[in-house]
């Protein structure tokens, strides 16, 4: 039954009656767990949409000085995009109960990730040492700030992450740690679109105000 | 007939939810402080926030004796009057009414409500509430570091929230963000588990169109929070940049006191864009639980079944999704691009359309009832009478060109308190007279709880229905003094003196409910399971308090919507939802 | 049924209280009388929502209030009736809507032929800036904002060079003419605001916003400050002053262009020095001050501060007061300077004498004074020397018996209480949170430490 049906339904009558009795109560703690991670990404998908939008208007004012591109970021973003593949390949192999390949992938996919937070660290210094490095440009404090909230949330990744890792080795529940690696895996996947999203807008030269003006907002 | 028995074929079945595990503490410390369990969550955020809400009620009565006594008493200077002014209102708002309606009875009722063991993340549940107190902690810190809490307005609007000239504009302004940004993580562990066990964790037969219109009011009010909060959180993090790194996200080039800043091209109404995206759900935040319960109430105490349910779920539906397109109208007046005013005038009006419906069905459920007048019935009321009045003023202010006199006077004030201060507060006193015997096992004095109603429901009207005529005088907020002006009449300050007092009468009378309720929790008449002879699943437990578990040996099985009240055909004026159609007793003289 | 009682009681209350209240909006004094009408249109229609919901309800209470032999009706919904509801509630809401936006149509249009003229809030007082002769106002930057140029002026743009600088909280507009007044902030958020005019509009930092609207009445109206700017924002003040267009014309003439203020030629000291002759009969050679002449300490004092002050006496805006003994013994003398070059040189002369702190002589407890104090240092400084960006003059080493007399006149509307004493109404606000005499002699104890 779609949301609007549910809505459209009078509880009060027999018949419906009849329907909703079918119903037949809380699923189990995987689907609750499943649902807490998208409802939590709908969270985190709106603070990042607000930063978005907090930076494109500011990009509206005239004085807007672009921040310095900082080519470090590309290989990021490739090292980003393998650890997503190596969690998806971890996923792939629990599900066919390949532990072996699972353990790798895991690994991998941490250690990408490490990798890519350094990067990171790396773009902040090399942005830090350029000429015109100045906080008070607003471009380049949006810059800090957006990769950085997108690096904490990594971190925090990191933490399920390395909870599942402690837990493959020896004798393990298999269901749960498939359910943990589905889980890893969906948040690095969404981490990984929100960060193609930041650097294609935001750090790859003008792409918001195009599109802005593409939309005819601006 | 009809109404009562779905089918002679119907049975009773056990419910074959999963059983969830629980963690069961055997010392003190685990059942009570490091509990896991939510009904003893809920009580820790309801303590926590009555607690921190008196202080903010002290606060209220020093700015109060400031405006009806200017200049009488030495220990409140124009500083010390904004910071009142500035924590008053943010502890009411967020620290109070959102932690009380969410924390408190959303993980009282919820689980309860919805026929589950517990919130489906007992441990986050747990380190929410935790998270939570830290925040409060944080705040009341601010009242003790060199300059005091800050003085910016709740709105902490930049620049001058964090420039001098502003009381707290160093460490005041700094804890405050600290503390929201905490606030808003602990809500965020929280609101996952309300969601998620509304959506997951219902007993069989427990469609959503067959929850109670309070589980449906925090649970909307609870997306509307995770969803909002960002906005606050995200504008906190940027403010806290502009502070301690002097980035300029909000603050443009300033001579600020003949001295030249080192900002630049910061945009301050972004701010308030952000602010507000946050600051307007926020509104509905503390209003659709309240609205949620209120109809509960009312179903219950008038014996007949909410009236109009599915438009009810509805406009709490649509309120919640016209909340997040209508927040700039609180910046009418703010410089922002004076043709947003057209678009957001507009949304507004039309969200009374919606509220408007509520409020008809409320009363429309007492048409026909049969009225109990019990104390929790006379809270409803007053709710009902306040909340119209201080909707109504509210038409004044969304829509634009009536703003703006008004805009920034002692009618917002007015308006905003009549709305979301007093109307939810009358809710809440109303829901623990009704709670207070499944909590405790025990009845609050009926006596003292009428003494309590009438004082703060009158009380309440005497204060703000005059200060709206002080905002069309001209009485502008946040004005330490009025002064002497040529518009404002002299006896403007006779009026806000007698405010004063019955501001006085009204927080001094809230001892009497809290000595009701450390009174009968010792003394209390014994309640029985359903004092109320309600339907939902709450008050049909096996034990009063609910034991960790809520229902005993097995869960609930729900057969019927929550508000089978005076069912023709029936012999109770009440079917509670886990009777199954062949256990309806019938009335002797229908067969 | 009590309740019912109470609630009947509450909405007839509610209704006189509405008719027979003193408390309203004060008659208008511009062409948004459309605002008003709009207000009185909501007024109708949520008035009669008001007495009719609750009347219902309370009928409610009354008719169905419990019974033991009777039972509730069973109606789930009544689509019909609800359809009712919304129908009139939509209709009801257009009603108040459409008006609201016409009215707002014209409110951001602003007519062709308004003159433009710009005010300019700080923390916490007005200015104003009308365009010269060529009608157009200069550029401006908060770059080129100091003490010599309050307005932040563009000294390289041609166009500014003739506006005209009100540097006064007190704005004159002529009668019936349409004007734009674009406001500009230096600081922080203030806001613009004429309970009469009915005009409301906050002042951003880094923005320019404005309102517009014709004045239709002379009169003297109260300029506040609506939007939360601080500590002192309470005493944020101006005053409008509509008058007829020649009084209009010669108050705006008494003011100079911002060329003229730019070429003004500092205080000439040598030639000051014969003036103050006559002043240090009692305020001393060293205008160190003379407690028993009752004549404080000048030296140090900043020479804006004092060139104001001079003007004052000259003026009679201060000395004027009946009780103010020693301020009427002022005013003859300040009367002896000839005129604005005369007042320039001998605060210029003034300014040459040693700054020696005035001996201390007031007693109080110089700790309770501290916790006071703090809201006096927004404004003149946590080291007391005084912010000539905030009006404020120096209190450091005054003397202090001084400070006492004058904090004293400030609450008993000795000083600060002239229309024209255009910060003095804001000090005589502030003064009052001082409640008694105690707390103003410990409060002078604090300043007399300050070093």
């Amino acid at each position: 039954m779609t949301m609007f049906h549910q809505l459209m339904a009078k509880p009060w009558v027999t018949a419906q009656g009849k329907v909703d009795d079918l119903y037949a109560g809380g699923a189990s703690s995987a689907l609750a767990k499943r649902l807490a991670l998208r409802v939590f990404l709908a969270v985190v998908a709106v603070l990042f949409f607000l930063l978005v939008t907090a930076y494109g208007t500011r990009m509206a004012y005239e004085d807007w000085r672009p921040a310095p591109q900082v080519s470090l970021l590309w290989a990021n973003t490739l090292v980003l995009i393998l650890s997503s593949i190596a969690l998806q390949w971890a996923q792939y192999s629990v599900r066919r109960g390949r532990m072996d390949a699972m353990r790798v992938g895991l690994l991998a996919a941490g250690a990408f990730t490490v990798v890519f937070l350094f990067g990171q660290f790396l773009a902040w210094r090399q942005l830090a040492t350029m000429v015109y490095f100045d906080v008070m440009n607003p471009a380049v404090a949006f810059f800090y700030l957006i990769t950085g909230v997108h690096g904490l949330h990594l971190v925090g990744g990191l933490v399920a992450w390395g909870r599942t890792v402690a837990r493959v080795w020896g004798d393990f529940d298999v269901g749960k740690v498939r359910q943990s690696v589905e889980l890893c895996t969906t948040y690095w996947h969404f981490l990984l679109l929100v960060w193609l999203v930041l650097f294609g807008l935001l750090f790859t030269g003008n792409n918001l105000d195009l599109l802005l003006k593409l939309c005819g907002i601006r | 007939m009809d109404y009562v028995a779905h089918d002679a074929s119907d049975f009773a079945r056990p419910a074959e939810v999963e059983e969830m595990e629980l963690y069961h503490p055997k010392t003190f410390i685990g059942k009570y402080i490091w509990s896991q369990d939510a009904k003893v969550i809920a009580v820790q955020y309801a303590i926590t926030a009555i607690g921190i809400g008196l202080v903010a009620l002290v606060l209220s009565w020093l700015m109060r004796l400031q405006l009806a006594f200017p200049n009488s008493f030495s220990f409140i200077d124009p500083s010390n009057y904004l910071q009142f002014v500035t924590m008053h209102g943010m502890i009411m708002v967020i620290y109070l009414l959102t932690a009380l309606f969410l924390g408190g009875f959303g993980n009282y009722l919820i689980p309860l409500m919805v026929g589950a063991r517990d919130m489906v993340f007992p441990y986050v549940n747990m380190v929410s509430y935790w998270v939570y107190l830290t925040a409060v902690l944080l705040l009341v810190a601010s009242f003790f570091v060199p300059g005091g809490p800050t003085g910016a307005g709740w709105t902490l609007y930049p620049p001058q929230a964090i420039l001098q000239g502003t009381p707290g504009a160093t460490w005041g302004i700094i804890l405050m963000l600290v503390s929201l940004a905490f606030f808003i993580i602990g809500f965020t562990m929280g609101g996952l588990n309300y969601v998620v066990t509304v959506l997951q964790a219902r007993t069989r037969g427990m469609t959503m169109m067959r929850l109670p219109l309070t589980v449906w009011g925090i649970f909307t009010a609870t997306v509307l929070a995770l969803l909002a909060f960002p906005a606050l959180f995200v504008s906190a993090i940027m403010m806290m940049l502009d502070v301690t790194l002097g980035t300029s996200f909000f603050m443009p080039a300033i001579v600020s006191m003949g001295q030249q800043l080192d900002y630049t091209g910061g945009s301050p109404v972004l701010f308030q864009h952000l602010f507000w995206f946050f600051g307007h759900p926020e509104v509905y935040i503390v209003a659709l639980p309240a609205f949620g319960i209120v109809s509960d109430l009312i179903s219950v105490h008038a014996r007949k079944n909410i009236f109009g349910y599915r438009m009810m779920v509805w406009a709490i539906v649509a309120i919640g999704g016209l909340s997040f397109i209508v927040w700039a109208h609180h910046m009418y007046v703010s410089g922002m691009n004076p043709y947003f005013g057209f678009f957001f005038a507009t949304t507004t009006l039309i969200i009374a359309v919606p509220t408007a419906l509520k409020v008809y069905n409320w009363v429309l459920t007492l048409w026909r009832g049969n009225i109990h007048l019990t104390v929790p019935m006379l809270f409803a009321i007053g709710f009902i009478f306040t909340f119209i009045n201080g909707g109504l003023t509210g038409l004044f202010l969304g829509n634009v060109t009536v703003d703006v006199p008004l805009s920034d006077t002692m009618f917002v004030v007015a308006h905003f308190h009549m709305v979301m201060a007093i109307a939810p507060i009358l809710v809440v006193f109303g829901a623990i007279y009704h709670w207070y015997p499944k909590i405790t096992g025990r009845m609050l004095n009926d006596t003292l709880g009428k003494f309590h109603f009438w004082v703060t429901f009158v009380g309440s009207y005497a204060i703000y229905y005059p200060m709206h005529y002080l905002g069309f005088a001209g009485v502008p907020r946040r004005y330490y003094a009025i002064g002497g002006t040529n518009f404002i009449p002299e006896s403007a300050q006779a009026l806000n003196a007698s405010i004063t007092i019955a501001a006085l009468i009204v927080g001094v009378v809230q001892v009497v409910f809290l000595y009701n309720l450390v009174w009968s929790y010792f003394k209390g008449k014994p309640s029985g399971s359903n004092p109320w002879s309600a339907t939902t699943l709450e008050w049909q437990t096996a034990d009063t308090p609910p034991k960790h578990g809520n229902f005993g040996e097995t869960l609930p099985v729900v057969y019927r919507w929550a508000y089978d009240y005076s069912v023709p055909g029936a012999k109770e004026d009440f079917i509670p939802q886990n009777v199954p159609p062949r256990d309806v007793v019938l009335s002797s003289n229908k067969t | 049924m009590v309740i019912a009682i109470v609630l009947i009681i509450l909405i007839v209350g509610s209704v006189l209280f509405h008719f027979l209240s003193p408390w309203y909006f004060t008659p208008i004094a511009s062409n948004w009388g459309t605002i008003d009408d709009t207000i009185s249109l909501t007024f109708w229609v949520t008035g009669v929502v008001f007495v009719a919901v609750n009347l219902f309800m309370a009928y409610c209470v009354i008719r169905f209030r419990y019974r033991k032999e009777k039972r509730a009706d069973y109606e789930p919904e009544n689509k019909k009736l609800e359809a009712w509801l919304v129908g009139l509630t939509t209709v009801g809401v257009i009603a108040m809507l459409a008006p609201g936006l016409a009215v707002w149509a014209k409110f951001v249009t602003v007519p062709e032929n308004a003159t433009v003229i710009e005010a300019v809030g700080q923390q916490w007082y007005w200015s104003y800036r009308f365009p010269g002769k060529d009608g157009k106002l200069g550029t401006v930057d908060s770059r080129h904002v100091s003490d010599k140029n309050p307005f932040g002026m563009n000294p390289d743009d041609p166009n500014g060079q003739d506006d005209i600088l009100i540097t006064s909280p007190e704005l004159h507009l002529p009668i019936d003419k349409p004007v734009k007044v674009l406001l500009r902030s230096k600081d922080v958020l203030h806001n613009f605001s004429v309970a009469q005019i009915r005009v409301k509009m906050d002042l951003v930092p880094g923005l320019v916003t404005y309102v517009w609207f014709i004045p239709t009445r002379t009169g003297n109206f109260d300029l506040l400050c609506e939007e939360l700017c601080g500590i002192a924002h309470y005493t944020m003040r101006g005053k409008l002053i509509v008058e007829e267009e020649r009084a209009f014309q010669t108050w705006l003439s008494s003011y100079p262009t911002f060329a003229q203020t730019s070429a003004q030629a500092a205080g000439d000291a040598a030639a000051g020095k014969p003036l103050y002759a006559v002043c240090a009969a009692c305020h001393g050679v060293q205008a160190e001050g003379n407690a028993a002449l009752h004549a404080p300490k000048l030296s140090g004092q900043g020479d804006w501060y004092l060139k104001r002050q001079l003007k004052y006496y000259k003026q009679g805006v201060r000395g004027a007061h009946d009780k103010d003994v020693f301020g009427k013994m002022m005013a003859p003398m300040a009367a002896t300077l000839g005129d604005d070059s005369a007042i320039n040189n001998v605060s210029a002369y003034i300014r040459t004498l040693p700054d020696n702190p005035a001996p201390a002589t007031v007693k109080g407890n110089a700790n309770n004074g501290q916790t006071r104090y703090a809201t006096c240092a927004v404004c003149h400084g946590a080291n007391g020397r005084g912010i000539q960006a905030m009006n404020a003059p120096g209190l450091k080493g005054m003397s202090d018996w001084y400070l006492v007399t004058q904090l004293k006149n400030f609450k008993q509307g000795i000083r600060g209480a002239h229309p024209q004493d255009m910060y003095g109404g804001q000090m005589a606000l502030m003064a009052a949170i001082l409640t008694d005499d105690r707390a103003v002699d410990d409060l002078v104890a604090y300043i007399s430490t300050l070093k």
